[in-house]
């Protein structure tokens, strides 16, 4: 059987699974506290799990050791900002926001301000960060699974849109929370087996040295000794550096403020299980991540040039799959076709989650904060409130896949690093002021949020990564006023000073009045959500 | 699960919230929770960013190699996953022995004195 054949059959077992997975999910899924939260009755091993699901896209399981396999150290300073994020959603979020929240992220602002504004604000922001991760999932879909099958052409990439995009909707409206969480933890479990096995394979070729496998990397690389340091990205010049370090920024403060990430804290019972569950991601998320580390190295220092080449042409991402047919046994071997398709349908398993936990994030805040609590003021029944949320997932999934199809050849990897701009500007400050300031109000969080929000995208239209650039979205046309392609370094500091500037210069006692309630659930539990009986 | 006419949620008003915040283990608890995460925020984002500038600017450093191929950027990038490993497991630790006891106290007293079962403090 040719590694095509091996790759289809294992991509279409994949889809079998999952979709027997949402079936029987939608069979225990009742009411909202299930659709949305999967009844919070997952174990905290569980949702660490399927927080690793949500959170390894196929931009860090391809990209980040691709990015090792092509420019060496760098890539590896990129998974850092990946990992010590999450010490911040640890201490300062995952907790308070599962005693003070029921379903959204809004939830928690909603619990001490005027409801409209934040919750619009709130909701505005969680469309715009998982409507950009999401398309630069899906335009990563189609490049990749064609590379994957080995099919050529804009229809082939349009059809994987379609198909991809049809999946996740499939998954979200049927499985709510349940079979998108079950989706992921599968995944999770696939992605940290398939990279074990390559990397237990690649140090078994080296006697388990890692100084000779570097050194190997290094001269293969033809860079030499500075494959192994800092710097053949991003420290081209100053504006290079400065933008790295704006970049390390949105990583490590955005992760705490990702929507789909946020909305997988609620799916526990108690927010010791929610603690729990960020302790089992952390262990997954960064032994992931120094997998990573082996498999961008390995790449570099195993394959052969012509099969470099093809990873310098595919931009990175073939390093894993094309390292993975190298320690089976090499192109034309059985075992190389095996452990080539093996790795595949992993990276397929991947993006599939990641597209619908983002999917089930946006909709849920359409239908929870926008359709119930602004237009029908917290009146729609819970079955009224989960069709909306149904609707809501086609329509975010088909704009999805319609903005997806004609920016498919475009490059949109620029995408990820503003959603989490976004999420670092826009929601980390909301977030955090929310829970340990007084004085902070809707005014403030309707600014810092609007304020973050409008700021990082903007800057990033004037940036060269939109016009101006060889590698830009618009080649022809050049308006990239402002030299960094990543905004955090401003828009970050302007989100919290907006929410301290809202808040100082208006006057709301019930917001300060509600916050002694807030504290005492937040830090307690006393009042928090229970889970659901069945 | 009304707005009311103020646009703020009801059912704020269970007078048990106040009394717990005036307790002596309520104020107990978050001087304990905010002594440890504040002080751990701080250290480990200007250790990161410690690690981010000196890869950005202090690279001289960072080149010199310590055994065989292995350098400076390595360790401190493998660094950085030990102290986030460790802070994690020192958090975990400290949350069930110092947070945990306080907030269970406090939340079987919310449990027996809270005004009414049908709206325990619903978002």
């Amino acid at each position: 059987m040719s590694s095509q054949t091996l790759t289809t059959v294992l991509f279409l077992a994949v889809v079998a699974v999952t979709i027997g997975i949402t079936v029987w999910a939608s069979r225990q899924t009742a009411g909202a506290a299930d659709y949305y939260a999967g009844g919070r009755g997952f174990t905290s091993f569980q949702n660490g799990l399927a927080i690793g699901g949500d959170y390894m896209s196929a931009a860090s399981f391809l990209g980040i050791s691709g990015i090792i396999a092509l420019s060496g150290y760098d890539g590896f300073l990129y998974s850092i900002g990946f990992l010590v994020a999450w010490l911040v959603a640890l201490l300062l979020v995952a907790e308070m926001l599962r005693n003070a929240g029921r379903f959204t992220m809004a939830d928690q602002l909603a619990y001490r301000m005027r409801q409209k504004p934040v919750r619009q604000a709130a909701a505005t922001s969680t469309v715009v960060v998982s409507i950009f991760y999401l398309l630069a999932q899906m335009v990563g879909a189609g490049a990749l699974v064609s590379l994957l099958l080995d099919v050529e052409g804009d229809a082939a990439k349009n059809l994987t849109i379609l198909a991809v995009g049809a999946l996740m909707i499939f998954y979200v409206t049927v499985g709510g929370m349940k079979g998108t969480t079950w989706v992921q933890i599968v995944k999770a479990f696939l992605l940290m087996t398939g990279s074990a096995l390559i990397v237990v394979l690649v140090l078994i070729k080296f006697d388990f040295n890692i100084s000779d496998l570097l050194g190997t990397a290094a001269s293969n690389s033809g860079q030499g000794q500075a494959f192994l340091e800092p710097g053949l990205k991003y420290g081209i010049d100053t504006t290079s550096k400065i933008d790295f370090l704006s970049l390390g920024l949105a990583l490590v403060l955005g992760t705490a403020g990702l929507p789909h990430i946020l909305i997988r804290f609620y799916t526990v019972p108690t927010a010791r299980d929610a603690r729990k569950s960020v302790l089992w991601a952390i262990a997954l998320i960064g032994t992931f991540y120094l997998f990573t580390l082996v498999l961008g190295f390995g790449a570099a220092a195993m394959l052969t040039d012509s099969k470099y080449a093809d990873v310098a042409a595919s931009g990175g991402n073939l390093a894993s799959v094309l390292l993975a047919e190298e320690v089976g046994g090499g192109d034309g071997s059985t075992g190389g076709a095996v452990l080539l398709a093996v790795i595949a349908a992993v990276a397929f398993a991947t993006i599939l989650a990641v597209v619908a936990g983002l999917t089930l994030a946006s909709s849920t805040s359409v239908a929870h904060d926008i359709y119930n609590n602004v237009t029908k003021q917290g009146q729609a029944t819970e079955q009224q409130e989960i069709k909306v949320a149904r609707i809501a997932a086609f329509v975010i999934g088909g704009v999805a896949i319609l903005l997806a199809i004609p920016a498919k050849n475009l490059n949109v990897a620029f995408l990820v690093a503003l959603a989490f701009a976004v999420a670092a500007s826009a929601n980390l400050p909301a977030i955090v002021y929310n829970m340990f300031w007084r004085g902070f109000n809707t005014r403030g969080a309707v600014w810092s949020i609007y304020g973050g929000l409008i700021s990082s995208v903007g800057l990033v239209f004037f940036s060269p990564v939109v016009s101006g650039s060889p590698t830009a979205l618009f080649t022809d046309s050049d308006w990239s006023y402002f030299p960094l392609s990543n905004p955090g370094i401003i828009s970050i500091p302007l989100g919290f000073f907006l929410g301290w500037l809202g808040s100082v210069t208006s006057s709301e006692p019930e917001a300060a009045e509600r916050y002694t309630e807030l504290e005492v659930r937040a830090l307690t539990g006393a009042g928090s959500e229970k889970a659901v009986q069945h | 699960m009304s707005n009311t006419d103020n646009g703020y949620a009801p059912h704020r008003d269970d007078p048990i919230y106040d009394q717990l915040h005036d307790s002596a283990d309520f104020t107990e608890l978050r001087r304990r929770y905010r002594g440890f995460v504040i002080p751990a925020t701080v250290a480990f984002l200007t250790w990161y960013l410690l690690y981010v500038v000196m890869s950005n600017w202090a690279t001289g450093f960072m080149d010199t190699q310590l055994v065989g191929n292995i350098n400076v950027a390595l360790v401190f990038g493998l660094l950085q996953f030990v102290t986030t490993f460790l802070l994690a497991w020192v958090y975990s630790r400290f949350s069930t022995s110092k947070l945990d006891p306080l907030a269970r106290k406090l939340d079987d007293e919310y449990a027996a004195g809270r005004r009414s079962d049908a709206d325990g403090g619903r978002a």
